[in-house]
This record gives C-alpha cells, structure tokens and sequence, in this order.
C-alpha cells in the first residue's frame, strides 16, 4: 500500500491531481450512502409529513432544496438515497464480477491449453456483445422470476463485466507464469494450487482495481440505463436514479427542469469521478502512460521559428 | 513482401471460418439464458388470460413442448437458415422486423459514427500532442463527461434547447407524418434516407434528413468521447516512440513530428478500438431510439420486453449477436488491409 502511495506521489502533472480529485468526490458519495438516513429529510418514497401530502413539483428552494417531483417525492431526498441504491449496486456487481472473474483467469492463464483457449473464446464472446443489452436480457429474466430490487439489478450487470476481470487477470498470468520466480517455487516444489495462490496471486492482482473503478463508472450508468427501459430497480423498492430522470423528462420538456435535473447531474458527477479514480490509477500505475516529476534527462526543446519554417 | 501478400487471403479466409464458433457460442449463450431458465415463454406472454388447455395448445403450436435438445438443434438450424423466429403474439417473422426497422437504425448509427470521428479524432489529436495542458484538460473532461452523462439526459436536453431556438424543428420519430404517408410506397431499400432520395422527393429527404440530426448528435456525442480517449493515448504513446525521437533528432518540427509520424501509426490501433465500438453503438442505439421514438430495432427491443414475447426477444437478441459478429470481421479485414503486422 505505501508502495502505491509512493507511485501515486511521484507521478508528475495532472495524473496525481485527477486522482486526488475524484478520490475525494466519490467519498461525498459515499458519505451521502452510508449517512442518507440523517442527511436526506424524508424517506426515498415518502411524499407527505404525517399524513400532509407534500407539494407537488414545488420549486428547488421553497423549503425543499432540489424541489419536489410529480409523485409528491423530495429530489434531494432521492438524490440522497439514490446513492445509496446506486453504491450498493455498482459494489455489489463488481465484487461478484470479480470474484468470478479473476479466479478464473487466474486459473486460464496459469493452466494454458485448451482449457485456456476454449475460455478464451467464450470470454471473449460475451464481451463482444453488446453491454446493455446483455443487461437488458438478464434484468428482463430477473425481474419476471425475481423481481427488481438491489441484489438482482447487481446480478445483471455482473455477467457484463466478468470478461473483463478474466482477460486482464489472464494476460499478466501469461506473462508471469515463465518469471523465474515462479520457476524457483517450482523448483522447490510447490504445486500448482499453492504457486497460484501464494506466487502469482498478488502479482496480477495489481491491474484489477483499475478495472474494478473503470467498471463502477460503467456500471453506475448501465443501471441508469436500465432504469430509464423501466427494467431496473423498481420505485417500490428503492431510489433509483436513472428512473427518476426518466420519470423527469416529460417535465422536463415543459419547463419543469428539477426532478430530472439533479439525478442526472448526479449520475454525471459520480461517473466522472469514479472515470479519474481508475484513470488516475491508471496513470499511475501503468508505467507506459506514467510520468515521474523528476526526469533525469530532457531533450533541450526546439525553437518556435524553426517549428514554424518546417 | 511476396510472404506477407499471400498470407492475407489465408488469414480473411481463417477469420471467416472462425466466425462459425463464434455465433455458436453467442447462441447458445442466448438459448440458454431465455429458454433453459426456469418458467415458460407463453405463461409469461399470455398466462393469465388462458385456460391451461389452451396454453397448452400454445405451447405445442410455437414447438415449445418438445425437449430442449430438439429445441436447441431446432434453433441454431433456423438461425443458420436466417430465421430468427416469429413474434408470439401477432406471428410476425422477426426477419421482417428486422426489414423494416433495421434501416432506421442503420442511418442512426452510422450518422452517428461519423459525427463521432468528425469531433473525436482532432479533439484527441489536440489533446495528446499537448499532453496536460489546460487544452489537454479541457479535453479529458469532454471525453469523460460525454461518457458519464446518461444518453436519454442529453437527448433531452438537445430537444428542449433546439425547442427554445427552432421551436418547428422536428425533435421525434424519423419522418414527419406528412412525409411517412408519403414515403410508404418507397420500399426499394427499407432505408428512408436512400428511399427519399431514388424515388427523387427532395422534401421528403430533407425532411428525413432534418429529423436524424438529433439522435445521429445524441449518440454521437456518447462514441466522440470514447474516441477522444483512444486517440488520445495513442497518440501520446505513438510520441514516445524512437522513431519519433529519430524525427525530432533529424530536426524535423513537432508539428510535422505529430502530423506525418506519430498520427498516422496512431491510428492503427484506433481502428481496432473504433471496431470494438459496434457494440457500444448498438447499446446506445437502444437508448436513443426509446429516447426519440426513433422506429428502429432497438425500439422493436424493448416493445417486445414490455410485452413480455420471449421469443420475439430471443429474435432479436439473436439477430444483435449476428450483426456484432459480421462486423467485427469487416472490421478485421480492414484492419488487415491497412496494417501488415496483424496478419500472423
């Protein structure tokens, strides 16, 4: 962990900055998820203080700050709760996608063959297709059999994104699996269980949190875009964002800017963080793309007469 | 270079074989999601509205009383066949959904691939030529923004903005209804635009014109910043190369450096990534189809959905699955055609 510290301090120029940036965004976030019951002023699908049916559509500000929605509801309250909805789908899918994920590819990698290949091939398949509607078809399934809450919305976004933890796992499996390191344990007689778990484990981890941040940003807006199909979590369940801006849009093409306005404004905000944390990383610990402050030597640069001459 | 010419026509020949699997796995991934999971296409369609004598005539009119095996072998020969099935509730041959709404689609997604590289290509060029600049910020943030607003959002805010500036230009469906009543007769391709335009009705062109502006700019928007990001990045790694560190130490300008050196290998491996894209592009028309009632397939999709029509579901999921794998080989092949190294 220091030593990542240390790869993120030392990275020169914007990197560091973007990673800093959306680090501390996506804590607000997280904040408003962990604390939405003493931060948001009503439950996600309460519209009335003891039986007083709250306005409807009232302005942002007129004593509730994100105004009021066409179903009686708090935007501010469901902004608040939506992230709660929104966090616990986008962690819940990328932990099981990475879980499935990474086991795997581990095991493809280090095994080799046609088990690899075969693998390989229904990997990459999958991740040939079509994102959303893989979504789509699963949360389709899962609604009729299940219904629609947090857990199986999660589950149908895992299928998505489990290729992706197997390629990049397997990849740097490949590479390592011929590291002399990995010849020495052999040497010593270690068996294939114990040089995947204690050898090479840790050493191709290193790439997933990359793909787990740049998955979230993805995730967060499939979720979204199932909301808006009207397959994704249902409003009786819990505050979902993508389903308030579809419900919003109406109004929002006759003036009534407010209750799509901030659940999208949200989703754009949290996305755009959750895009620096894993670029930032990327950057970072990536050494192709990463940049030290301190180069040791520089080429001196060109002067702009001769520049504009050529 | 006698090698390397005769290897093409080997490696497209191996690419197109390899497709065979390919759909395979892609099909039984689909039989085995819609049809092996539990509860039945029919008591979901019309289940509550039947008694169980007649579900059972149902079932045993769409094949579905058979084993899954027969069902299975049943459907990869129809697909192989290009028959992707009938609608359960009109009977409507998903081939002709797809006749008569795939065009609409087709236009949106290519009117929008080509605003997507009309932006994306010269921002992500700017941006990694002058890496962490304002400019290169600016940009970065264009590129994640556009991915991180949620489509239908922008799309909407296109209407309402072009609503307050034009208040007369159109801003749903593919045609005004004038026009649709019009056009009916023009069937030669299914595709409106080229419709319009044989049958040589300049209005109604236009007009059809008119109305793919903003969802071709829609889901345009979404793929500028994914091409952005790519030509970004490679542009920066392509700079790092020694051979541009020989065109600098031969005194040659840095703008000429990014121009005929560095851009150009740049963009091979966009071309890849760009292919990659199609399923992005298919994903997003979805959206943007619902968002503007744009007639297409995606809209088809998730009619189909709300009706609950298994099998008109599995139609057309089946006929995305073949569409990505056509073009990820066409892509392929151009790739090939342009850079020696990819063919092994």
């Amino acid at each position: 962990m220091r030593g990542l510290w240390r790869t993120i301090w030392d990275t020169k120029g914007v990197a560091r900055w973007v990673l800093v940036g959306g680090v501390l965004v996506t804590l607000v976030f997280v904040a408003f998820a962990l604390l939405a019951p003493w931060i948001a002023p009503y439950g996600f699908a309460q519209n009335n203080i003891d039986g007083t049916k709250l306005p409807k559509l009232a302005e942002p500000g007129s004593g509730y700050l994100f105004g009021t929605n066409d179903q009686f509801y708090d935007v501010f309250s469901r902004v608040v709760w939506g992230s709660r909805t929104a966090l616990q789908v986008i962690a819940l899918s990328v932990v099981f996608a990475g879980i499935i994920g990474v086991p795997l590819g581990l095991v493809s990698g280090f095994l080799g063959g046609w088990v690899d290949r075969l693998l390989v091939f229904v990997m990459d398949a999958v991740y040939s297709f079509p994102a959303l509607l893989l979504a789509i078809v699963f949360s389709f399934l899962l609604n009729d059999k299940v219904g629609g809450g947090v857990i199986p919305a999660a589950l149908s976004l895992t299928a998505i994104y489990i290729p992706q933890y197997f390629r990049v796992v397997r990849n740097t499996t490949v590479a390592a699996r011929e590291a002399t390191y990995v010849e020495a344990a052999r040497a010593i007689g270690a068996g294939p269980f114990t040089i995947m778990r204690k050898y090479l484990f840790n050493n191709v981890v290193q790439s997933v949190p990359v793909v787990a941040t740049l998955n979230a940003a993805d995730a967060l807006g499939t979720l979204a875009a199932l909301g808006f199909l009207g397959l994704g979590i249902q409003p009786t369940e819990a505050a979902e964002w993508g389903y308030d801006i579809s419900r919003g849009l109406d109004d929002a093409q006759s003036g009534v800017w407010w209750p799509a306005f901030f659940p999208a404004m949200a989703i754009i905000l949290l996305i755009t963080s959750l895009t620096f944390v894993g670029e930032g990383l990327n950057e970072t610990v990536n050494p192709a793309l990463r940049r030290r402050r301190h180069r040791p030597f520089r080429f001196p640069q060109r002067d702009s007469a001769q520049e504009v001459s050529s | 270079m006698a090698s390397s010419s005769g290897s093409l026509p080997r490696y497209i020949a191996l690419r197109v074989l390899l497709i065979i699997p390919l759909v395979w796995v892609l099909l039984t991934v689909v039989f085995l999601l819609l049809r092996v999971a539990p509860g039945d296409p029919v008591s979901a369609t019309v289940g509550d509205r039947l008694s169980e004598d007649a579900l059972d005539e149902r079932r045993a009119a769409a094949g579905l009383d058979r084993p899954l095996v027969v069902q299975y072998l049943d459907y990869l020969g129809n697909v192989a066949r290009f028959d992707f099935g009938n609608t359960f509730r009109t009977d409507t041959p998903i081939l002709s959904i797809v006749r008569d709404q795939g065009g609409a689609t087709l236009t949106l997604t290519v009117g929008a691939f080509l605003i997507a590289l009309l932006i994306g290509i010269p921002l992500g060029r700017l941006a990694g030529r002058f890496r962490d600049t304002p400019g290169d910020v600016a940009i970065r943030v264009y590129g994640v923004v556009s991915y991180a607003a949620p489509l239908f959002w922008v799309g909407i805010l296109l209407v309402v903005l072009v609503n307050a500036v034009a208040p007369s230009f159109p801003t749903n469906d593919i045609a005004s209804p004038f026009t649709k009543l019009d056009s009916e007769a023009y069937t030669k391709t299914h595709i409106l635009v080229v419709d319009t335009l044989l049958a040589g009705d300049t209005s109604a062109f236009l007009d059809v014109l008119q109305h793919h502006l903003l969802p071709c700019l829609t889901l345009g928007f979404l793929l500028s910043g994914v091409i952005v990001r790519l030509v970004r990045i490679n542009v920066i790694q392509a700079l790092q190369g020694d051979y541009v560190e020989a065109a600098r130490a031969r005194g040659i300008g840095e703008g000429r450096v990014v121009r005929k050196h560095a851009f150009r290998n740049a963009l091979v491996p966009v071309i890849t990534v760009v292919g990659l894209q199609v399923a992005l592009t298919l994903s997003g028309a979805v959206l943007t189809e619902k968002t503007f009632n744009w007639p297409g397939v995606g809209s088809a999709l998730v009619r189909y959905i709300g009706e609950r029509d298994y099998i008109a579901v599995q139609g057309l999921v089946t006929f995305f699955a073949v569409v990505v794998v056509f073009t990820s080989l066409i892509v392929d092949v151009i790739n090939a055609l342009v850079d020696p190294r990819v063919r092994y």
